[in-house]
């Protein structure tokens, strides 16, 4: 059986949303630009999947352009909002904890030229608001902050950060693939500018995301040779991914406030849990999204504890270093300041709609023994870090 | 997720010979929490010298506890110059090997058993080895590592160099150096790359205007990718003073600095005669 905590890599598409996009392979197949009624009968679909998406984010639908998923909404608006620009503005504003989809594109800029602020964040994961206040200047182009942190789930004042950037007449775009669906978020009141979402984090289909662009924000478009997405995005539509995103956007709001709740009381069980049992362990970031946990273990390594969770069944993934390919740890946990004593040895487990606290009490029987097991194996335990 | 093939899964599983002894003939200790993995060897001879008693512990993956395990097996009962015949490549063929980016692995565990018989030898009075210079002062890697990481497994590239030894995968200023030394084994000439000329005299604006180009354009990239960076506080006559930021001004894995690549680089693009001082140190 397999206990799948890994919900922030990516989420079961929900049993609904399989339903509601299956008449779409082999039935409603037409082209919504299609002049017959065959393809234009599709068109009300997807603007019923643009209309549910935007209920999602207190949006109008005008606002919601379907893109190929979280990474292309993050392209689009970065790059989208600088071009328009023209370069009349050179200076872009970032965190040091942003996913790559956000830091890639970002660091393309910089390469041509621009100059870019990326903003700290303290060992509790939380942003440096007043760091971010000095850094926005007239030559400002771009704000780039994510609604919360997909490594620890740590939430950003994105409400506050918003003002600010309204204040200054400051393109502001936010990665919110981790937050939206999970916490309430409404842009009515909060007047963000770009904000990129993503359909498999929140139990929709891969291969679909949206970009959310207010009213009147100026933005060129990345991909051409089509009129679809109102000229903002080319590209026959997606139709059964945007339908599925429609309908996991649908099933996101019910309840949502509801869930909000259960996940966090689920999720303080099991970091509770686990640090009341298992030795040296250590939690990363506060102020989080209800369904993450980030913990780390003294001295010991991560792709280790998720190998041997992984013959549990028990899914979750680590920031060390051996487990993603690379050398180092995590750049969320090392900007955090988190020792190397513990760097190497993180696990986050995210938890969706899903999960039970059976699921829950059956990570907490197998880990302490994991954790403990490894700690044998590891020659820094008994001296507290050092060799001798 | 990885590729391991059984064999490491059962060695990561049921690793054998875990442990330490008591008052043992040798200890290697190689690697460190920073580092990501660490691996410690003890082992005993018995009145044949020839290696008796085993026992390891690693911090690390599933690959580093796997191919410490194999290593304390393939060494039992061998003498010490049987021992040190031992490849990293023997280590990772006998678990059936294990991938690119896993063989650093292989080659802690070899590294491991040398410094567990060298620090013997030393015990017994016998002549240590030359110490050999850091290259990668991320991860301590010596030149001579480097270099026999490259002779033994037939690297060629840099990305080769760091899956075998990790040199080169953190902040990545040493990379042209791992190219150099590519280059004197393995014998050919590197691709010419334009490099601007070193100026004969400089004025003090002229040199403050190269080393901030410096900066710029050789250690600026490399830090800026580890989510560090430096600042060029002032220059002084012939010294130049320069505070690092963010993860560098953090990052004292070996007990080496930064210092020195800043000043290698500064030297060699600028004039020969800079001295690097970070901006604390400066005004003690």
């Amino acid at each position: 059986m397999t206990i799948y905590l890994d919900n922030n890599a990516t989420t079961i598409a929900a049993p609904e949303v399989v339903e509601a996009m299956r008449p779409f392979w082999s039935e409603q197949y037409g082209n919504a630009s299609s002049m017959h009624s065959f393809g234009g009968q599709v068109k009300r679909h997807i603007d019923r999947a643009r209309e549910q998406v935007a209920a999602l984010i207190g949006a109008s639908p005008a606002e919601i352009v379907f893109t190929a998923g979280g990474t292309e909404s993050d392209n689009l608006a970065i790059r989208g909002a600088i071009e328009a620009l023209e370069g009349s503005k050179k200076h872009i504003v970032t965190s040091r904890v942003e996913h790559p989809a956000v830091h890639s594109p970002i660091k393309r800029l910089e390469n041509l030229g621009y100059h870019l602020t990326e903003v700290r964040v303290d060992s509790d994961g939380a942003l440096d608001l007043e760091m971010l206040d000095r850094s926005i200047t007239p030559q400002t182009a771009l704000v780039s902050i994510m609604w919360a942190n997909n490594e620890t789930g740590v939430l950003f004042p994105i409400e506050e950060i918003a003002q600010r950037c309204k204040e200054r007449s400051v393109f502001f775009h936010s990665d919110a693939v981790q937050a939206v669906g999970k916490i309430p978020i409404d842009l009515s009141r909060v007047p963000v500018d770009l904000l990129s979402i993503s359909g498999h984090k929140l139990h929709g289909p891969k291969g679909v995301g949206a970009l959310f662009i207010r009213k009147r924000t100026k933005l060129l478009p990345q991909l051409l040779g089509g009129h679809q997405e109102g000229n903002r995005r080319a590209g026959t539509e997606n139709v059964p991914g945007i339908v599925g995103l429609g309908q996991a956007a649908e099933l996101a709001l019910e309840g949502l406030d509801k869930e909000v709740v259960r996940l966090a009381t689920l999720r303080d069980r099991l970091e509770k849990g686990i640090l009341d049992r298992c030795k040296g362990a250590r939690l990363n970031g506060r102020n989080r999204l209800p369904n993450t946990l980030n913990v780390s273990f003294e001295f010991i390594e991560g792709e280790s504890i998720l190998m041997m969770l992984d013959e549990h069944g028990i899914c979750a993934s680590s920031g060390s270093a051996c487990a993603s390919g690379s050398l180092e740890p995590s750049h969320v946990l090392r900007a955090m300041g988190v020792p190397f004593t513990c760097a190497h040895g993180s696990i986050r487990f995210s938890l969706s709609r899903y999960n039970t606290v059976e699921e829950i009490d059956q990570v907490l029987e197998v880990l302490p023994g994991i954790v403990d097991r490894l700690r044998e194996l590891s020659p820094f335990v008994q001296n507290g870090g050092s060799w001798a | 997720m990885w590729d391991y093939t059984d064999k490491v899964m059962d060695h990561f599983r049921n690793p054998r010979n875990v442990g330490e002894i008591k008052q043992p003939d040798g200890v290697g200790l190689v690697g460190s929490l920073a580092c990501g993995d660490a691996l410690k060897l003890m082992f005993k001879l018995d009145d044949q010298n020839r290696i008796d008693q085993v026992k390891f512990q690693t911090f690390g993956c599933a690959s580093a506890i796997a191919s410490s395990s194999a290593m304390t097996e393939m060494i039992k009962g061998k003498t010490l110059e049987e021992a040190e015949a031992i490849t990293n490549q023997e280590i990772a063929d006998y678990l059936g090997g294990l991938p690119d980016q896993k063989m650093h692995c292989s080659v802690m565990g070899r590294d491991a058993l040398l410094a567990a018989i060298d620090n013997y030898r030393k015990g017994k009075g016998f002549e240590r080895k030359v110490e050999s210079r850091v290259v990668c002062t991320c991860f301590g890697v010596s030149e001579q590592d480097i270099e026999r990481a490259i002779r033994e497994n037939h690297l060629k590239t840099v990305e080769e160099v760091t899956n075998y030894t990790k040199a080169g995968g953190g902040c990545g200023t040493c990379a042209p150096d791992i190219e150099a030394i590519l280059t004197r084994i393995l014998g050919s000439p590197p691709e010419e790359v334009a490099v601007p000329q070193k100026p004969k005299r400089l004025t003090t604006i002229q040199k403050i205007k190269l080393v901030e180009e410096t900066l710029e354009r050789e250690i600026r990239p490399a830090l800026r990718k580890d989510g560090g960076d430096i600042e060029l506080v002032d220059v002084d006559g012939n010294l130049v003073i320069v505070s690092l930021r963010g993860n560098c001004a953090q990052c004292r894995v070996a007990n080496f600095t930064l210092k020195d690549v800043v000043e290698v680089k500064l030297r060699e693009f600028v004039s020969d005669d800079l001295v690097v001082v970070e901006e604390a140190m400066a005004g003690m």
